[in-house]
């Protein structure tokens, strides 16, 4: 059982992950969008969603720093645990209570906004379900784990013993079971939903997190293209199917 | 020197009835499905007015197209790059469905179902929105023809700093149609605000398009777009716009809008300008310069040197004999009659319009004077401010003095054809007294009063090099069919994913309705065509090729006028004897 929970498990959502958006990319370009709602809504949205997503986005970056950066690399670098905690938590607190509120105010808008929720699919709300323990299991571990047992020196788990090399040896295709078994039950749970919500991801609006336009800063104001691409691949969403090419 | 193609469109608004007839065509051809209820790529709107959606003219509040900064340069008004990345969550300024209006339908079903009673039963509207009962407040064209002017028109951005006067002459009611599509402009400030790149301008013919497979929905090209033409569908969460007909423009025929167009009153055709000065034209300090600057990047296919250089960009021969015959280049640049739609947001418009005369015509009428005395109508045109500030807001960033010059050559040329039609001898002088030739002015005449079809639109086909692109598009374009997957329900990932994304257009319709578009006999398509489709046979006559040849062998016509020539036995063989089926029907040709 530990086995297909801390190393099949991951690997499927994983592999999941992968393929699906390959797949959605290549199938559902056109269906590939955040799908904004803003023109039904505008008020709520404005304060919600910046809150959530810039939270999100720096809970993103927390949680590379604490899953990727190895303890002794921090230690290296002359950061003390009680100095990292610090950092993490000063870093990790407001940012997740700002997804959180965030997340609170757009569920809100959602349940309460007529075409909102009109325009919301089952898909959706599978998705937000799952999204939303994931980040409050997380911050629950963030309070719980750290700010709760603060005080009380090397009594709190040390997910930087456990969870963290876990993650780290999935990469290398090396991942030990036990490092996870060890953790409290509220790391468990949000591994494994975390990774749940990875198998979930390519086929939800969530793709939208990789359509990030960061390509905006380089490219020139006006683009100029070709009216003739060529017809099926540039134009189409699918390329034409075997043996009913075009003739040219 | 960069020689580029525009397809470009000018619009006479003396001609324009405000029948709405451009929009339900366009509605009816490009935005008649959900997500798009909202949506309406052309619209007319009348001036005074708010316009469409409510006061999108008022930049301040919008935030619209480009503004010159300090150093000289061109910046986006809603700001840039930096801090369109930091507003992608939430667009500030992004007019919600109140500022379009919530798009309804009826509860026809209460008719129907009602059981005998003895009142009639109503149908309610009910929102296509929300789906719940809607007391309608709002709608695409509320003020049409002034309705309610006291409270909306007198809200135009366009009256700012000649408010009080208009007050004052409301009561001769100067009024006016303003038809409107996307500009497809130079210098789209849509396709810069657009974080995925996905919009872009068309190398060919710079008809500004949004890739629907790029798009993600950021929706800051709804902001970026001054004329507020770029449209969020709701339903599959990209911007949509004007495509300028395209699929039809390629094959030679005009827009819909054009088509449609019931008092004829637009034209179509190219004009080649020099990219290297788009910018530097789009920056000029002075706003009342933006209307020359933009002339000054045309370019004047009959100079030998710029056709020259057009060869050398790749633009084809025949795209250059139709820049030459252009009746948009004439009216912009010949008879400088044609003006920008609100050159001061920079972004280099490519729908241009002739401003109406009709106001000062109107007044001069109401007079009891003679409206189409010369004299008087100078003196009307110097003497009525109003209609002229308020036409130069519109198109001329508010320098009154271009356009004081169109309707003073429209005035002139009213008052030379009267003599002309009368029977009387024509007055050189008055041609004179706006700086044109007689010929000129005639010829002038004939354009906006009674030209042909194929003198309205003169629109080269895209090439017969690349038309096996065209045969069948997979577009990239609006036209997808939504039909019933999205009717009632979502695709896998949320509404307009997955299936029904991409439908191809059949080109080959679009074809032979240009044949019966330009013809002045019936045109039995199949005798050139070798395939039409039977809904085109009018049951006049058994046309040639009904029912297949008894024969065989017999040479039946393939493809002999398709821009494509056959090059292989298996291409001739659909278009002729294996394609009994598609055959010619003998149709009357519209008269025109």
């Amino acid at each position: 059982m530990s086995t297909f929970l801390w190393v099949i498990f991951p690997y499927i959502c994983l592999a999941i992950f992968v393929v699906g958006h390959f797949w959605r990319y290549r199938y559902d370009k056109f269906g590939w969008t955040t799908r904004s709602s803003q023109l039904y809504e505008d008020r709520l949205l404005r304060i919600g969603s910046p809150l959530f997503h810039f939270g999100i986005l720096f809970v993103a970056v927390g949680h590379f720093m604490g899953l990727v950066v190895p303890q002794s690399w921090t230690e290296q670098a002359g950061m003390s645990q009680e100095l990292y905690h610090i950092v993490a938590l000063a870093g990790g607190l407001p940012a997740g209570i700002a997804c959180l509120v965030g997340l609170a105010i757009l569920v809100y808008r959602r349940r309460t906004v007529g075409p909102v929720f009109r325009a919301t699919t089952v898909n959706d709300k599978v998705m937000y379900a799952v999204l939303a323990v994931v980040i409050v299991l997380g911050m629950w571990n963030t309070v719980a784990g750290t700010l709760l047992n603060l005080g009380i020196a090397g009594d709190h788990y040390n997910y930087r013993d456990g969870v963290s090399p876990w993650f780290r040896q999935i990469f290398w295709f090396q991942p030990d079971a036990s490092l996870m078994e060890g953790a409290p039950l509220g790391f468990q749970l949000h591994a494994l939903l975390a990774f749940l919500l990875f198998a979930m991801w390519p086929f939800t609006r969530l793709v939208h997190v990789f359509s990030a336009p960061v390509g905006y800063f380089t490219r020139p104001y006006i683009v100029y293209r070709s009216r003739d691409e060529r017809p099926g691949t540039a134009t189409g969403t699918r390329a034409q199917k075997r043996g009913w090419e075009r003739v040219q | 020197m960069r020689v580029m193609a525009q397809m470009a469109m000018v619009m006479n608004l003396d001609k324009c009835i405000g029948c709405h007839t451009c929009s339900v065509t366009c509605k009816q051809a490009w935005t008649n499905r959900q997500g798009m209820e909202y949506v309406w790529f052309n619209n007319v709107e009348t001036r005074p007015g708010l316009g469409y959606p409510r006061g999108y003219e008022d930049q301040e509040e919008w935030k619209g197209g480009w503004v010159r900064a300090d150093n000289g340069r061109l910046k986006l008004r809603a700001g840039g790059r930096l801090n369109k990345l930091l507003n992608i969550f939430s667009n500030p300024k992004m007019p919600s469905i109140q500022d379009y209006y919530e798009p309804w339908t009826y509860d026809y079903e209460t008719l129907l179902n009602a059981p005998a009673q003895d009142t009639f039963p109503v149908a309610r509207p009910k929102s296509l929105i929300s789906g719940k009962h809607i007391n309608i407040e709002w709608s695409a064209n509320w003020d049409d023809d002034l309705g309610g002017s006291t409270e909306h028109a007198a809200k135009d951005p366009m009256l700012k700093g000649i408010e009080d006067k208009v007050k004052f002459e409301f009561e001769q009611t100067f009024m006016f149609y303003l038809p409107r599509i996307c500009e497809h402009c130079l210098n789209p400030s849509c396709a810069a605000s657009c974080p995925s790149g996905a919009i872009y301008k068309r190398e060919e013919d710079g008809i500004v398009l949004v890739d629907q497979d790029k798009c993600r929905g950021w929706r800051m090209c709804v902001t970026g777009c001054p004329y507020k033409k770029v449209y969020f569908n709701h339903k599959t969460g990209k911007a949509e716009k004007c495509t300028f007909c395209y699929p039809r423009v390629e094959v030679g025929i005009p827009t819909v809008c054009a088509e449609t167009c019931v008092g004829r009153l637009r034209y179509i055709g190219l004009m080649l300008y020099d990219a290297d000065k788009v910018l530097e034209a789009a920056a000029v300090e002075d706003e009342h310069d933006l209307y020359e600057a933009q002339r000054s990047v045309f370019l004047d296919p009959r100079d030998p040197a710029v056709e020259r250089e057009a060869e050398r960009a790749g633009i084809p021969g025949d795209w250059i004999e139709a820049a030459k015959k252009s009746p948009v280049l004439k009216l912009i640049n010949d008879y400088k009659v044609a003006l920008p739609l609100h050159p001061e947001y920079r972004t280099m418009p490519m729908v241009w319009y002739i401003p109406p005369l009709s106001p000062v015509v109107d007044v001069i009428k109401d007079t009891g004077y003679d409206a189409e005395d010369k004299d008087n109508l100078f003196a009307a045109i110097d003497a009525l401010r109003i209609p002229v500030e308020y036409l130069a807001n519109l198109f001329t960033a508010g320098d009154t003095r271009p356009v004081e010059a169109v309707l003073r050559r429209l005035a002139a040329m009213r008052s030379y054809m009267r003599d002309i039609n009368l029977g009387r001898d024509p007055q050189a002088h008055i041609a004179e007294a706006v700086g044109m030739e007689e010929e000129e002015m005639y010829e002038m005449f004939r354009l906006l009063a009674i030209a042909k079809y194929g003198d309205r639109y003169v629109i080269p086909t895209a090439h017969g090099e690349q038309a096996h692109a065209l045969e069948e598009l997979a577009t990239d374009c609006p036209v997808s069919s939504f039909d019933d997957e999205l009717l009632d329900s979502s695709g896998p990932f949320g509404e307009g994913s997955g299936r029904g994304a991409v439908t191809p257009v059949a080109v080959e319709n679009l074809m032979m309705l240009q044949e019966r578009a330009g013809a002045d006999t019936l045109v039995s398509g199949g005798a050139k065509r070798g395939r039409v489709n039977l809904l085109n046979w009018d049951g006049r006559g058994m046309p040639e090729g009904l029912f297949p040849r008894r024969e065989e062998g017999v040479e039946v016509s393939a493809g002999g006028g398709t821009p494509q020539q056959p090059t292989d036995d298996r291409s001739l063989l659909e278009g002729g004897e294996a394609r009994p089926d598609n055959v010619a029907g003998a149709d009357g040709g519209p008269q025109r």
